[in-house]
């Protein structure tokens, strides 16, 4: 409070390596996080009288080391991108998205729809775009909500998506459970259209797993919202606006319309997410799908620091543990790695101002 | 004569700021002392110094000959220092007993808080002091003068023997001036000691037995108040050379402008509501014609920051108008003023300037993203461009583009500033504080500047707390005290002495 | 349906969210985000499960579950005072944290990957309708008591100063850290015990049976604005529109999944401040560096 008038009327000097010092701030935290990981890991594993060494190499050839594994990992990674790319889109903006879960499902469910209401034997090339626009628009109404009652009412949307997470999904299910479902189960019938090809009908190495051309549309979203981000004047607003919105407000910046488009288009990316599971896998929309790939996506986003890039790299490592867990599991029960992704989650979050405190008072010592 | 306080050769700095540099401080025993210096001095650090809140990097504190250098804040409590803050330590949602009980609750035999007892201690306390206030009051509930009375009875609560003030009328009307400075007086007759941080010459005057002026971080003088007077306060204060170059016409430069019908700005009866239901802002008129610089003077706090905030769009109007170029901008966004022709250079270049984690590059396009921009997405040669041409021109090191607006000294930042707001097709700009935290170098190009913008038959409306800039670049001067206008000179009638009388409240006139 | 049924029914249902409420109005009175009461609740359910399996003593369990949340309540506490992590980010992490580690010794202790063994539990007088449970009436009790602290005890007023006004309480020598620390403390062990009663009463633990009560808890904190009485009213509330629904199974007046939304959508509309605003403490979620 009283420092910066008394920071007025002497210099400031600051180390002339900007990109050194954002990338130690950047990158530390998860690189923190990971060692951290690693050594609760070994922890659990001695509890179970294994050898730690024994169970990574397992972990890693039962996921990078065979096709089938990798299949697995590019699928879970698929969701956990998009779910990621969400909430990180919202953090830049300032705004915390915890609804990925019934964005997500919103999206499935209305990519679900269209499947069937789209005539048998529609070309995907028509069926895909039309899936995927309504999956966004789906998951976008669900992210409009917190974004209106925030613009409007000053209501925070942490709580909002988190209580609409749980109005959604109990809607979605009440549509499954009481009109749609196939009986004996909770989910649609199959889809008419819109089938999205596997990986395996591509490369026969990959037989059996579930990852599917939605990959493609991850990493085409990721780089998306990269372009959208840091060469649209759209996204030069929504940045300025969450670091520092007096200063957006002063530029003119209308802050209330950024925060609406923000939480929207996340939404909206949480929703198309919904395909991987919906066209690509099972091509009916099933009750809980989703199944904490929204909440996870809050980790992915700040694994991966917030950035696209960071995002895709940080929802394969932890769709790397969900499916190395599986690998393991002759030797640890794969209930580990739900333990390591909390572990996981907690030390990025705590190492992120950790390492930004250490980092800026060894700057300012060596500066004074 | 006890020695109350004696602090010698205290060094403070926060990261490379230096906020106390070889400060001293000598306080006797049942005097009121006034320390005084402008914004960024160093009293507030010296202070919560003393009151344990910070400690020292070097230097002796000592209180009623103890040293004492590097406590606590509970230990300066105890040993008796009572610090009121400027900016109230009280908890909006309690009541008045709540706030002053605690940290010290008083308790029943079981567990419970004696409501009771707390609120007896504190109409005892509220009758032997005269500072009356009921205890089951919630603060949010309280004036301003009211609630900074319960600030001082928390002190006293807590056994306070030395009270330290810090700019406490700042917010209060001269009524409740005048109440507490007899409740100040009662204390100092009662055998306490108190420290005022102010920098209200006339308070200073009438209150202070002793004063202590501070500048740059360093004590330059410790004066006798009544072997002083207010002249060779101020000037002991401000002491700066700073060359100007007060009414040179410079040669304007060339740059493609669309016209405009250049009719500057006009300020009719602006009132502006504050915290408190008061008006920061009251019923102020003027204009600034084209090709003229008014500048408003005035000691912080008597209504600018709010006045420009309203003129620039980032603060709402209670009444009157606000006209850019004869078209009224009143209710208008913040992004019409810009295109009827508004810049605004901000007095906290951190907070509304910049965005510190942006590039320089970045910076200088804050607010004309749709001028660089095609089709929605940014054309970066463009801003690379205009980045490279103003870093040449306004002359900003270091002369990177990409580095992190964060990286630049405080005079550089406010040079991406200026040449933002000046690069912009505007016809009146809004310059507050415009070289605050500046090195010399720096605050004359920025004058430079203005006299440039000026010599362009610009309207610029220029507010200040250093009068000396005011002076030299002013054509007309308004001092503003209480959110009015107390006069409207020409800069030709205008000296130091004058307009300070006018600053302080002592003269009062009729604004033109 | 019987009123009598109704209330006692309704009340069995509310005991874990007024447990986790109660602790909740504590923590984010003093200024921490509490979206962990759901981690809490879980692992004390399954703390006591342990507990009691292993001793045949439920107060044993409950004991294990009082630790357990006093244990999870720390991690909260550290990483949101001492490292100033983001503390929803913490709450989502100490969440998943929490089904994580009672899957993982769910595994290892129980050898199975759903359910543990059943174990004994309070009460159990059909006539008494739960009410011989002492762990209904300490649910029933939380609520007054925390009125009780926060009100009129010195602990509960640091509390509020930390939670309104931090910079005011450090300036008259209150650690505003120890007090979240305590607060922080009490939550933990407060919702343990939500979940203590869900696991005795069920006399058994289930994979993540906790099911989403912890925030149906934190919608009576915000409903109830931050306020233990009036959020205890809400949980009461919640616990009515659950009870309604399934006491109306047959007549499909209302389907399960409308009366399930009740609380969240009572929450928005209290947010949103159509029926007057509900205003957080001003410091929430802040920590000071």
């Amino acid at each position: 409070m009283t420092e910066s008038s008394l920071a007025a009327g002497t210099q400031r000097t600051f180390s002339a390596t900007p990109w050194r010092e954002r990338a130690e701030e950047a990158l530390l935290p998860p690189f923190v996080a990971l060692l951290v990981a690693l050594v609760c890991g070994d922890l659990l594993i001695l509890s179970y009288g294994q050898s730690p060494a024994n169970v990574y190499r397992l972990l890693l050839e039962g996921t990078w080391g065979n096709a089938y594994g990798f299949g697995q990992v590019l699928y879970k990674a698929t969701t956990l991108a998009f779910t990621g790319l969400a909430v990180s889109f919202g953090l830049r903006a300032g705004l915390f998205n915890i609804g990925g879960e019934s964005q997500l499902a919103a999206g499935g469910f209305a990519a679900a729809l269209i499947g069937l209401a789209l005539p048998i034997g529609t070309p995907l090339i028509l069926a895909l775009p039309i899936c995927i626009v309504l999956a966004g628009a789906a998951g976008g109404v669900v992210g409009a909500v917190p974004g209106y009652l925030k613009t409007r009412f000053g209501a925070h949307e942490v709580i909002v998506t988190i209580m609409l997470n749980f109005i959604v999904l109990a809607l979605l299910n009440w549509f499954i459970a009481g009109h749609l479902h196939v009986p004996e189960t909770l989910h649609t019938p199959e889809i008419h259209a819109g089938f999205l090809p596997r990986l395996a009908d591509l490369d026969a190495d990959f037989h059996g797993s579930a990852a599917n051309l939605a990959l493609i549309v991850a990493i085409v979203a990721a780089g998306a919202v990269w372009f959208y981000l840091f060469r649209a004047r759209g996204g030069y607003e929504l940045r300025a606006v969450g670091l520092q919105p007096d200063a957006a407000e002063y530029g003119g910046i209308s802050v209330g319309r950024v925060w609406m488009r923000a939480m929207t288009w996340s939404g909206v990316i949480a929703g198309i997410g919904g395909i991987n599971y919906v066209l690509g896998y099972k091509h009916y929309y099933e009750d809980g799908f989703a199944s904490g790939a929204g909440f996870l996506g809050i980790a992915v986003a700040l694994v991966g620091r917030n950035h696209p890039f960071g995002v895709l790299i940080a929802a394969f490592f932890f769709a790397t543990l969900s499916q190395g867990g599986l690998a393991i599991h002759a030797f640890v029960p794969k209930q580990m790695m739900d333990v390591l992704q909390g572990v996981v989650i907690l030390a990025v979050a705590m190492a992120v101002p950790e390492v930004r405190s250490i980092l800026r008072s060894a700057r300012r010592r060596s500066d004074a | 004569m006890t020695e109350a306080i004696r602090m010698d050769g205290v060094e403070k700095s926060f990261g490379s700021v230096k906020a106390n540099r070889s400060a001293s401080l000598e306080v006797m025993k049942g005097e009121i002392h006034a320390l005084v210096g402008e914004n960024g001095a160093g009293k507030s650090t010296l202070m919560r110094i003393l009151g344990g809140l910070i400690k020292p990097d070097a230097g002796k504190v000592e209180v009623f000959g103890k040293d004492v250098t590097g406590w606590s804040t509970s230990e300066a409590i105890s040993a008796g220092i009572g610090i009121v803050h400027q900016h109230f330590m009280l908890v909006p949602t309690l009541t008045v007993a709540e706030n002053l009980v605690l940290g010290c609750e008083p308790k029943t035999r079981f567990v419970m808080m004696n409501y009771a007892r707390a609120a007896d201690d504190v109409r005892e306390l509220s009758n032997s002091t005269g500072l009356v206030i009921a205890p089951d009051r919630l603060v949010s509930d309280l004036s301003v003068g009211e609630a900074q009375r319960v600030e001082i009875l928390k002190v006293l609560f807590r056994g306070a023997k030395i009270l330290v003030l810090d700019e406490p009328t700042a917010v209060l009307s001269p009524p409740e001036v005048r109440e507490l400075w007899a409740v100040l007086r009662r204390l100092r007759d009662n055998g306490d000691t108190i420290v005022l941080i102010t920098h209200r010459l006339d308070e200073v005057v009438e209150l202070s037995d002793t004063i202590t002026v501070m500048r740059a971080g360093q004590t330059v003088a410790r004066l006798k108040t009544s072997q002083t007077n207010p002249s060779e306060i101020a000037r002991l204060m401000v002491g700066r050379e700073v060359s100007l170059s007060a009414g040179k016409r410079v040669h304007p430069t060339t740059r493609p402008e669309s016209p405009r019908p250049n009719q500057g700005l006009e300020v009719r009866n602006l009132a502006v509501m504050g915290s408190r239901g008061i008006r920061v802002v009251d019923g102020v008129s003027f204009s600034v014609k084209p090709g003229e610089i008014l500048g408003i003077a005035g000691v912080e706090g008597n209504g600018q920051t709010e006045l420009i905030e309203a003129i620039a769009g980032l603060r709402t109007v209670f009444a009157g108008d606000v006209l850019i170029d004869g078209l009224d901008v009143t209710r208008r966004s913040v992004a019409r003023r810009h295109d009827a022709g508004l810049s605004h250079i901000p007095e906290d270049r951190h907070r509304r300037g910049l965005i510190l984690e942006y590039t320089v590059g970045d910076n200088l396009i804050l607010g004309l993203e749709r001028a660089f921009s095609k089709r929605g997405i940014i054309d970066r040669d463009q801003v690379m461009d205009n980045a490279q041409r103003e870093i040449s021109s306004f002359d900003i090191r270091p002369p990177n583009p990409v580095l992190a607006a964060r990286a630049l000294s405080g005079g550089n930042q406010q040079k991406v500033v200026v040449a933002r707001e000046m690069g912009r097709d505007f016809s009146v700009l809004l310059a507050s504080q415009p070289t605050r935290g500046v090195d010399v170098g720096a605050i004359e190009f920025i004058h430079q500047q203005l006299l440039d913008a000026r010599a362009r038959e610009k309207a610029i409306l220029l507010v200040s707390a250093e009068l000396n800039e005011v002076l030299a670049l002013s054509d007309r001067i308004a001092v503003m005290y209480r959110g009015k206008f107390a006069v409207v000179m020409p800069s030709s009638e205008a000296t130091e002495e004058s307009l300070g009388e006018y600053m302080i409240g002592t003269r009062k006139g009729s604004a033109a | 349906m019987n009123p009598i049924s109704f209330i006692t029914q309704m009340i069995r249902i509310a005991v874990p969210y007024l447990f986790a409420a109660s602790g909740g109005v504590v923590a984010e009175r003093a200024g921490i985000v509490s979206l962990t009461l759901e981690g809490f609740m879980l692992t004390g359910a399954f703390a006591a499960v342990v507990g009691t399996n292993y001793t045949g003593n439920p107060w044993i369990g409950v004991l294990a579950g009082m630790i357990g949340g006093l244990i999870f309540g720390a991690i909260h506490a550290i990483a949101s005072i001492r490292y100033r992590a983001d503390q929803v980010v913490v709450g989502v992490a100490i969440n998943l944290l929490a089904i994580g580690v009672t899957r993982f010794f769910l595994k290892l202790f129980f050898a199975s990957s759903s359910n543990s063994p059943r174990v004994a539990g309070f009460g159990g007088n059909i006539k008494a309708a739960g009410f011989d449970n002492p762990l209904l009436w300490l649910g029933l009790l939380s609520a007054p008591v925390v009125a009780f602290v926060i009100y009129k005890t010195p602990f509960g007023l640091r509390v509020r100063a930390a939670g309104e006004h931090p910079d005011a309480a450090e300036s008259v020598g209150v650690s505003v850290n120890r007090v979240r620390y305590v607060a922080v403390a009490i939550s933990g062990v407060l919702a343990a015990l939500g979940g203590v009663y869900l696991a005795l009463d069920q006399h058994q633990f289930t994979d993540q049976m906790t099911a989403g009560r912890g925030f149906i808890a934190i919608s009576a904190v915000i409903f109830g604005r931050w306020d233990p009485v009036r959020a205890a009213f809400a949980c009461l509330l919640f616990a009515a529109a659950e009870t309604f629904q399934i006491q109306l199974q047959g007549n499909h007046a209302i389907p399960s999944q409308f009366v399930e939304m009740i609380p969240y959508v009572l929450t928005i509309v209290a947010l949103a401040g159509v029926v007057g605003r509900a205003v957080p403490p001003a410091a929430l979620g802040k920590v000071e560096a």
